[in-house]
Order: C-alpha cells, then sequence, then structure tokens
C-alpha cells in the first residue's frame, strides 16, 4: 500500500468529524437554525455547521464513545439538513442513475448514507482538540457552485477538508467533500459502475445491503 | 527512428494484449475511463495482490507489534525525525518547482527542527508557523508538464503512475538516509526498515476504515491515488473536473 494512499484513508478517519456524512436525502429541517445570517452564504454555512457539530461531540461523552445511535442523531440533525446526499449519491452514480427506478433511486441513496455513517461514524470520537482553518473563500454573487476550502489542524499532518456546494433556491447545500485531494463522488464514480457492470442496479443494491449488515454485525 | 517504431510496435501489442485479457475478465468493468488511465490493469492487479498479502504476513504484524511495544511519543519522535531530514528534499523541489518562498519555509523548518527540536525529534516548527509541504520529484515533473501516464503499481511500493515512478526513483537516488555514507550497509538497512515500519504502524487504523470503504479496493485505491496527485502537482488548487452528470 502506497504510503500516499494510506494517509489519505487516515485522513479520511479524522475528517470525518466535521464532513463525514454531510450529506442528506433531502433538505427537511434547514430552517431551524436559519436564523443565524451568516448561514446565506456558502462559507458561512460550512463554518456553521463545523462549528456546531465539533461543539456537540465535545460535550457529548456518549459520541466520543462511538454511540453509533447518538452519531447518527447527531448526523440527522446536525449535517443532513444542510447537505444534498441525494445529489452526491446521484452524481456518484453516473449514467447509472438513470436506469434505477425512483424506488431503487431512494434505497440506493438510503443504503449509501447509511454505509457512510457506518464508515466514519466512529471517526467522530477522534474529535478533540482540532481547529479548523478556514481557506480565503472567493466567488461571484452569482455562482451557484462553489468550494469552500479548510484544513483540520491537530495532531500529525493538516488535513486538506473541502466541501463543494449548490445553491437550490435560496439555500446552499453540501453535495461533495474533498480529502486530501480526492472527492467523494469522484472516488465513488467506478466502485458504483463496477457493481452495476457485475449484477445490474439490483446488483447494487444487493451488494450495499450485504455490506451494511456485515459491518452492524462486525460492531 | 527505427527504435520508436520498434517501441510502438511493443506498447501497442502490450496494450492489445491487457485489452483481449480485460474482456475477458467478466468481472472487470472496462469502460473507456479505466482503458485510459489503466491499460496495464491485469497485471497491476497480480502486482496490487501480491503487495496485499505481503503487507498481511509480513509488514502488517511487524507494525503492529512495533505499535504495541513503543509509546505514541516515541514514534512521534521516529516519525518528526525522518520527516525533517526529508525537509531537505522539499525545499530542493520546491525551488524546482520555482517557488523560493516556499523553499526558505522548508529550509527555516529544517533549521528550527534540527536545533530547537533536537534534531528533529519535535516538530516545532509547525508550531510556530511553518508548515510542513509535501513536496516530491514527482510532483515536481507534473508541475514541468509531464502527464502522469498510465497508473501502474510497484511491487512492495504500491500505487504508482510512469511520471510518479520516475520521480520515486530520483527520490531514492537522492535519499539521505539511503545515500549517506555516514552508516555502513547494515545500519542503513535497520534505519531504513525502521523508518518503513514506522510509517506503516501510523496507517493502520486506516487500514479497516479502506476495507469497509471500498466496494473494490483495488480501483478505490488507484482512483483515490490519481486524485490526490493530481491535487497534490497543484498544490491543493487543482483546475475543476469535467462532470459527467
Amino acid at each position: 500500500m502506497h504510503p500516499i494512499l494510506n494517509k489519505t484513508f487516515a485522513a479520511i478517519a479524522l475528517s470525518l468529524i466535521t464532513a463525514t456524512a454531510s450529506f442528506a436525502q433531502a433538505p427537511q429541517a434547514a430552517a431551524n437554525a436559519g436564523a443565524n445570517a451568516n448561514m446565506s452564504t456558502p462559507d458561512g454555512l460550512v463554518k456553521f455547521v463545523v462549528e456546531d457539530v465539533m461543539n456537540t461531540i465535545k460535550s457529548d461523552k456518549a459520541i466520543q464513545s462511538g454511540d453509533l445511535r447518538k452519531v447518527n442523531a447527531l448526523v440527522d440533525q446536525k449535517i443532513l439538513p444542510y447537505s444534498d446526499f441525494q445529489k452526491t449519491t446521484r452524481l456518484s452514480m453516473g449514467r447509472n442513475w438513470s436506469k434505477a427506478t425512483p424506488a431503487q433511486q431512494a434505497l440506493i441513496t438510503q443504503e449509501f448514507k447509511t454505509l457512510l455513517i457506518r464508515i466514519y461514524g466512529g471517526a467522530l470520537a477522534q474529535v478533540k482538540d482540532q481547529k479548523i482553518q478556514y481557506k480565503p473563500f472567493r466567488a461571484s454573487a452569482d455562482d451557484t457552485d462553489v468550494i469552500v476550502r479548510t484544513v483540520v489542524v491537530g495532531k500529525g499532518e493538516p488535513i486538506q477538508l473541502d466541501y463543494r456546494l449548490e445553491k437550490t433556491g435560496n439555500a446552499w447545500r453540501v453535495y461533495d467533500i474533498n480529502i486530501l485531494g480526492a472527492w467523494l463522488v469522484e472516488s465513488y464514480r467506478n466502485q458504483f459502475n463496477d457493481q452495476v457492470s457485475k449484477g445490474g442496479i439490483d446488483g447494487l443494491i444487493q451488494f450495499l445491503q450485504q455490506r451494511n449488515n456485515s459491518l452492524a454485525n462486525a460492531k | 527512428m527505427m527504435l520508436n517504431l520498434i517501441n510502438k510496435i511493443i506498447i501497442k501489442k502490450l496494450l492489445m494484449f491487457s485489452v483481449i485479457v480485460m474482456t475477458g475478465c467478466a468481472t472487470t468493468q472496462q469502460n473507456e475511463r479505466v482503458a485510459r488511465i489503466d491499460p496495464f490493469e491485469p497485471m497491476n492487479r497480480v502486482v496490487f495482490s501480491f503487495n496485499e498479502a505481503a503487507d498481511d504476513y509480513v509488514i502488517k504484524p511487524i507494525a503492529q507489534a512495533y505499535k504495541f511495544v513503543l509509546p505514541e511519543f516515541a514514534r512521534t519522535g521516529v516519525t518528526n525525525f525522518f520527516s525533517n531530514i526529508n525537509d531537505v528534499l522539499i525545499a530542493a523541489n520546491n525551488l524546482l518547482q520555482g517557488k523560493p518562498m516556499e523553499a526558505a519555509n522548508d529550509i527555516g523548518r529544517f533549521l528550527v527542527n534540527s536545533t530547537i527540536g533536537v534534531l528533529g525529534l519535535f516538530d516545532v516548527a509547525t508550531d510556530i508557523g511553518l508548515d510542513k509541504n509535501r513536496e516530491d520529484f514527482g510532483q515536481t515533473l507534473g508541475v514541468w508538464g509531464f502527464s502522469d501516464g498510465p497508473y501502474v503499481v510497484l511491487p512492495f511500493f504500491g500505487a504508482s503512475n510512469v511520471r510518479d515512478t520516475v520521480g520515486f526513483v530520483v527520490d531514492v537516488e537522492t535519499d539521505f538516509m539511503i545515500n549517506t555514507n555516514k552508516l555502513n550497509s547494515d545500519e542503513k538497512i535497520a534505519v531504513n526498515a525502521l523508518r518503513v515500519i514506522n510509517r506503516r504502524a501510523d496507517l493502520l487504523d486506516a487500514g479497516q476504515l479502506l476495507e469497509d470503504a471500498a466496494f473494490d479496493k483495488y480501483s478505490f485505491v488507484r482512483d483515490g491515488y490519481l486524485q490526490r496527485r493530481r491535487n497534490q502537482v497543484y498544490d491543493g488548487n487543482p483546475p475543476p473536473v469535467k462532470e459527467e452528470d
């Protein structure tokens, strides 16, 4: 295994902290915290979500010890409302997305979300004294697709962690994250395509369900 | 001219061979993108499996024992020590890439850590704002305009591509710990073994995450590597890739 690559995945673990499952099936309760004026800008939104998640973890012993139920609740309440996880899944699926029925699409989105939360949820326990540096954000007023760049600074090497957001209506939603240079969507594109070409859409769904089951049993 | 022609024929034969092997392999989805970035996939997969086995049976168990025996602060010291020596090469690469300010930063790091940081055991430089850079000769070649070429999995060293393999050879040729005459050959083997095991120990926790996240570990590693290298060549700001939505 190439060290650089391994590093990427080491970093994924740490980064989960903030981004992890920065994804949602659909934006539901977004308005709740909308009182904060900053959230109308992409960089303001990322900053709000990241700080909120980190503060919650630091004050919750159960999450620090890796309580999966608590982790799920955190993701559902604090991250999903500001993410467009269906778009994440759709882009990861590429051309195969249109081969799936709407019901299959919903199922794939759900299973993919479960998988990512399972993989990265444990890493939330790693949040201790990391600090987030926000890089200068530049975008023109009429941009609807932007990248917010951050760096996670803690023990060891700093970790590049970027968020890609799209504006739908008046709200910004995260739909892709970049950890140490690798975008989630691009990393998964071939993974999805491979499964579909082996067993079709049904084969992919089966594969995701099996993977989630075996991960659930292993814990 | 003649040699060139023969070369081309050989390469074409090789490519055709790999295409034939791949189309014969039902489990491998062969789309255009993969054909372009990974024409040697069948061979690469063999080397990948070999590396996995070598890791499972030899390198990883040693790294686990090492991690068990050595307390964290000691392992951090080892990491910092090798990282500090490498800052000199990183500075050289930054110079070659036309980034003298970054090179100055790297030399500053080396001076601070070698003295105040007790021969590099402590990374004091980061604390005072001299950030660690990551450069190597493969990136320098990329900055000079060499394209990365097909993906290659090297025995023991893992993911690479044609450009980074050339870069890697230069990195090895210029590496202090491998080329110094201050150590005899036994000492060199010991020191570099420590370096490899320590590095592997740093990454132990990431291993399971990778297993869980990948549907197919080989292509997941490949796609992650290629993206990450491109990102490094552009120092974290690569031009966006067109979305194939």
